[in-house]
Order: structure tokens, then C-alpha cells, then sequence
């Protein structure tokens, strides 16, 4: 354990200067963000030098803060450096209007269905993935489920008439109307037409 | 000659490959996954993997579900070794929360996700035998993970999606069924595990079957980012118990098990080996759990009524454990702000869970890092220009489980 999150910090800040931005440490895990249109050289810089080999792309996920102007998508990348064992959190935020961050396809393999997946859910549009398209959402999706504009239904919710599922509404429950095995006014005469 | 006979349609263009379609519902897929394999007589051109069929928004349904109703949806992630999936999440929790856990707590929790490991290891190890052409073995350990579910049954009540344990601990004390039918596991199956060790290990048939098949080397499946017992098989020596010890696994002394080649042999014989490692472990614990004595030996979740669901008999006597149990119920409970990577060693890898929190009282965002997903990518890779017949082996040495792909 020679590395220290000081000395990652350390690293970075020399290469990089004013661009890498927001250090935390959260729960021991070192944190940073960068510019987006940075973050293939960072993580190329974290891959090749010889002191950090941060070369095990452990997860890669996108986060939508709505609030936050401009930088409403965020892209996570955590990495791991196995010979020292330490774990670090990358993160690169673009808006949400045009969502363009460069692919890690090429110094990770294994970034390759983890950005499809984030493609899907949030739109991300990975400059250079060599197959950019859905992977666990249908093909005719036209919209990013996983942002916070579509929310789930809300369970408390009582104006649903939906009776096969229990959801007649507390209100008018045991008054649903059914339309099979019922007979309507207009019918009521004709009961036992047959028969007579 | 037979294309005398066959028209093809005007301007078309003749294909000299033929197209399979290799699922989604298909005996040799093992769950609900499409492999597209373009096949030169016998040998892969390419494959196309679909996958999604099971996707169940697990994640987008986590944004809206206090923390203890998110431990049903893990089960179904990696549906074979639920009560890892469980564990890892109440610890995920637990160090958001900052949950410090008693160590017979931790030791229970040892014992149910080594016995989960092992259901888990059972099942690939002897589905690889059956798709080897040898049937029995399969038969001989299934038992076996019966035995497992019945012990899973006595601690939580349920077998496959099991919802075991709770933020802080388990909901109830082992009874001593559990343990004896621990102990009675832990007799019997050693020589189970031998019998189907001495049908496979050294066939013939089955080694030619499954050495130099489906090879990954060290390197590509790092790049792959493979975990567990796949890429123990390359010869990388990561396990999470060990790099990033949880639930009190630094106190255990156990070997991980790696292989040279990364073929589909020696991902068989890490995991026979992990089974030999997780009974040792069980053994470890129990000796462990019987150091504790007095009240000492009763403790089976941490003393955090905020987080742990109090008993129903005390909801309805005591004021304090109904104004708990409402809070815990309604999500009401105190939640910091933050984010908290946590993994575990699940079956087939480091399960990781991405936690993040503003405060509320769910998860802002949910991620789940699920191995099968992440490594089921380089199966084109591994299996470019093999046999047709080998790469029905090599999707079942890597063990994918559509669960967990899928979400």
C-alpha cells in the first residue's frame, strides 16, 4: 500500500493543474471530477503511469441531477489499481442538451456494454463507441428511462381504475363497474326471451 | 448437386455462412439470453449477443423504496446465491449508515454467504458436466443444494429469493436445526463433491472437452473486467474477501485457488476448489461462533433500533419500538447524504452496489455492478473460430445468469 489518495490527488494536480476539480474523500474513497471533454486523458494518464495503474475499470454508470445546470448528466467511472488496492471515483458531468463525452472503449474493453448500458438509461452519447445502441431496453425505446423527468408511478396514488390489480380506489371500492356476466337496464326485458 | 435445386431469389447475394439462433429460450443458453452465432460449417464467425429479456428495472424501482424493500430485488439479481446479494446490500447500507456490526453477526453472515457460494459453485461446476454429455454428476450434488435451501428456509423462511437478514443483523436467531443441518452439510457433502470431482477431473472425454477451450488470458481478462472465480482462472489472485475484507473476513484463513490458462477447465477447477475453501471457511466460523458465550452467544444483530426493525411484540407494548418500527416502515429514517461504493465477493464476482444518497429516504441513484454483465461481453472474443459445441461450454464455465445481467 504505497500509494496514498494524497499522493493520487498529488499526481493530479501536477499534471493536470486547475482542470481536475472537486477532491473529496467519501468513505476512504478518493473522488474528482474533470472537465468532459478531459476524460479520456485522464484516464489514459491514470492507465500508463507508472506510479498510479489504475488499469481494473471496475463500474462505469450515469447519474441525472435535473437541478444542476448544465451538468445535469453525470458519468461515474470507478477504477481500481490491483497491485496497490486502492479505489478511486471519477466523475465528468455535460448537460443534458447535448450529451457528448469521448468513449474509454479503447483503453477498456469492458467499458463497452457499461456505456451501452448508460447509453440507454440516460442518453449519454459516447463519442466513438463502435456500437452505440441499446442493450437491455427495446430497440424502439425513443426515451432515456432512467432520467428523473419520468418518475414511477406514485403507490399512494388512489384515482386509478385499475380493478383486475386490487386498484378500484378506496373510495368507490366494491362499487367498480364490470361489464361481464351484467345485465344493463336496456337488456333487462329481453332476460329469458329464449326460454319462454 | 444440392444448389441446383435451391432458387434464390433474384439479386440476391449468395451466403456462404450459415446464421444460428442460439436462444432466447434455448437448453443451452441456461437462462433467457439470444447468442446469434454466424457459423462457417462448424466453427464461429462471429456471435451477437442480445440480452435484456429479464430487465426489470431494478434500479429506476430502487429510487422510489425505502432501503429494507430494495433487499427483495437483490435476490434477484443473482438468483443462485441470493443471500450474498442480500449481504452486500445490508452492508452497503450499514457503511452509509455507519452500522457497526457485532462479530457473531458477522460470522453468521460468513457461514450463510459461504453456504450461498457454494449452491452457487455446485450448480455451474455440474452444469458444465451436463453439458459435457455427463448427466450424473449433476445429479449427485443437487441434493445438496437442496440441503443449502433447507437451511435457508430454517434461518429466513424462504429458499430461492431468500430477503435474508436486515440493516444491523438478521431478523432471528439461527435455531439449532440450522445448525445441525449445517453440520450435516458440512459431513456430507465432502463426499459428494469428491464423487463428482473423481467423475470429471480427470475424464478424458471431459478435459478434451473443456482444456484450451474458451481461453481468456490474464491481461485481456483484466482489460474484460472479469472478477471471481473467471478471472481467478486466468491467474489473477483478486478476491474481494481478501483485498477488501467485509463482514469480518480478515479473521479467516482460507487460499484462493488460480489457474494458468484461463480456459473453461480451470474455471471448473477454481470453483471445485472455492467449495473446498468455503467449507473451511464454514468450519472456521462455527468454531468461531462457539467461542462466544452468555449473552454473548444470543447477539444476532447490532444494537441500532433506528435502522433495525424492532420486534412485534414489543410494537405493540412499548412506545418507543412502535414510533421505530413506523419510521423504518415509512423510509422515514435518518439518512446522510453521500456516496458509498461497497462490494462483495459475489459467485461470479465482485457485486458492487453504487450508492447515492441526498438525504432522502431512498436511494437517489441505485447502481449494481454486476459481474456476468460486465464479462459476458468477451464472449465473442473467446470463442471466435472455436467449435459450435465448444462455446455452449464456455457460455456455461463462465456461469451466466440472466438475472443478474439484466437488472
Amino acid at each position: 500500500m504505497s500509494l496514498s489518495n494524497e499522493t493520487i490527488k498529488q499526481k493530479l494536480t501536477e499534471k493536470f493543474g486547475e482542470s481536475v476539480t472537486g477532491f473529496s474523500e467519501t468513505y476512504g474513497m478518493l473522488g474528482f471530477e474533470a472537465p468532459r471533454e478531459m476524460n479520456l486523458k485522464v484516464l489514459n494518464f491514470l492507465f500508463d503511469d507508472e506510479e498510479l495503474r489504475f488499469r481494473f475499470l471496475t463500474d462505469l454508470c450515469g447519474v441525472h441531477y435535473p437541478d444542476k445546470k448544465d451538468r445535469e448528466i453525470a458519468v461515474v467511472y470507478h477504477l481500481h489499481n490491483l497491485v496497490d488496492n486502492i479505489r478511486l471515483r471519477f466523475t465528468v458531468y455535460t448537460p443534458v442538451a447535448k450529451p457528448d463525452i469521448f468513449t474509454a472503449t479503447g483503453v477498456f474493453s469492458s467499458a463497452n456494454w457499461m456505456e451501452r448500458e448508460t447509453y440507454d438509461f440516460y442518453g449519454v452519447n459516447f463519442v466513438g463507441h463502435p456500437n452505440l445502441i441499446r442493450i437491455l431496453n427495446v430497440d424502439e425505446m425513443d426515451y432515456f428511462p432512467m432520467r428523473k423527468e419520468f418518475p414511477l408511478e406514485d403507490q399512494t396514488r388512489i384515482d386509478k381504475d385499475d380493478e383486475m390489480f386490487g386498484r378500484g380506489g378506496s373510495a368507490g371500492f366494491g362499487t367498480e363497474k364490470t361489464t361481464h356476466g351484467t345485465v344493463t337496464e336496456d337488456e333487462k326485458d329481453n332476460v329469458g326471451e329464449e326460454l319462454k | 448437386m444440392a444448389d441446383q435445386h435451391i432458387k434464390l431469389p433474384e439479386g440476391s447475394i449468395e451466403k456462404t455462412t450459415t446464421t444460428l439462433n442460439l436462444g432466447p429460450t434455448h437448453p443451452a443458453t441456461h437462462g433467457v439470453m439470444q447468442n446469434i452465432v454466424e457459423l462457417d460449417g462448424e466453427r464461429i464467425v462471429s456471435t451477437e449477443q442480445t440480452i435484456g429479456y429479464i430487465h426489470r428495472a431494478f434500479e429506476k424501482i430502487a429510487e422510489r423504496r425505502p432501503l429494507y424493500q430494495i433487499t427483495p430485488l437483490t435476490d434477484r439479481l443473482n438468483y443462485c446465491s441470493s443471500p450474498i446479494n442480500n449481504m452486500g446490500w445490508h452492508i452497503t447500507c450499514e457503511k452509509l449508515l455507519g452500522v457497526q456490526t457485532p462479530k457473531r453477526v458477522d460470522y453468521l453472515r460468513v457461514v450463510i454467504m459461504e453456504l450461498a457460494r457454494i449452491s452457487d459453485h455446485l450448480i455451474c461446476t455440474s452444469i458444465m458436466g451436463v453439458d459435457a454429455g455427463a448427466f450424473t454428476g449433476f445429479l449427485y450434488v443437487m441434493s445438496y443444494r437442496e440441503l443449502i435451501y433447507e437451511i435457508y428456509e430454517e434461518i429466513c423462511g424462504s429458499r430461492l429469493t431468500t430477503n435474508i437478514g436486515r440493516i444491523g443483523g438478521f431478523e432471528r436467531n439461527f435455531n439449532d436445526i440450522a445448525f445441525a443441518k449445517i453440520d450435516k452439510f458440512l459431513a456430507e457433502y465432502p463426499k459428494a463433491l469428491k464423487e463428482l470431482e473423481s467423475l470429471l477431473n480427470r475424464n478424458r472425454i471431459f478435459m478434451d472437452r473443456t482444456q484450451g477451450v474458451g481461453p481468456i488470458s490474464a491481461d485481456r481478462a483484466m482489460n474484460y473486467g472479469f472478477t471471481g472465480p473467471n478471472l481467478r482462472a486466468a491467474g489473477v489472485d483478486y478476491d474481494v474477501r481478501v483485498h477488501s475484507p467485509y463482514s469480518s473476513y480478515e479473521d479467516f484463513d482460507f487460499t484462493i485457488p488460480v489457474g494458468t490458462t484461463g480456459d473453461s477447465y480451470d474455471r471448473y477447477m477454481v470453483r471445485i476448489e472455492e467449495m473446498w475453501q468455503s467449507m473451511s471457511i464454514i468450519r472456521q466460523a462455527l468454531d468461531k461462533l462457539k467461542q462466544f458465550t452468555g449473552a454473548e452467544a444470543e447477539v444476532y444483530h447490532a444494537d441500532v433500533p433506528e435502522y433495525y426493525l424492532p420486534k412485534k411484540k414489543d410494537v405493540y407494548t412499548k412506545m418507543e419500538a412502535l414510533i421505530y418500527h413506523f419510521k423504518i416502515i415509512m423510509g422515514e429514517v435518518e439518512m446522510p447524504a453521500g456516496e458509498v461504493y461497497n462490494s462483495v465477493e459475489g459467485g461470479n464476482g465482485e457485486l458492487g452496489f453504487y450508492f447515492v444518497s441526498d438525504g432522502g429516504r431512498t436511494p437517489y441513484r441505485l447502481h449494481f455492478r454486476r459481474p456476468c454483465f460486465i464479462y459476458y461481453q468477451a464472449y465473442e472474443e473467446m470463442t471466435k473460430g472455436s467449435m459450435l459445441s465448444d462455446a455452449i461450454i464456455t457460455m456455461s464455465s463462465l456461469n451466466l445468469i440472466a438475472g443478474e445481467m439484466d437488472a
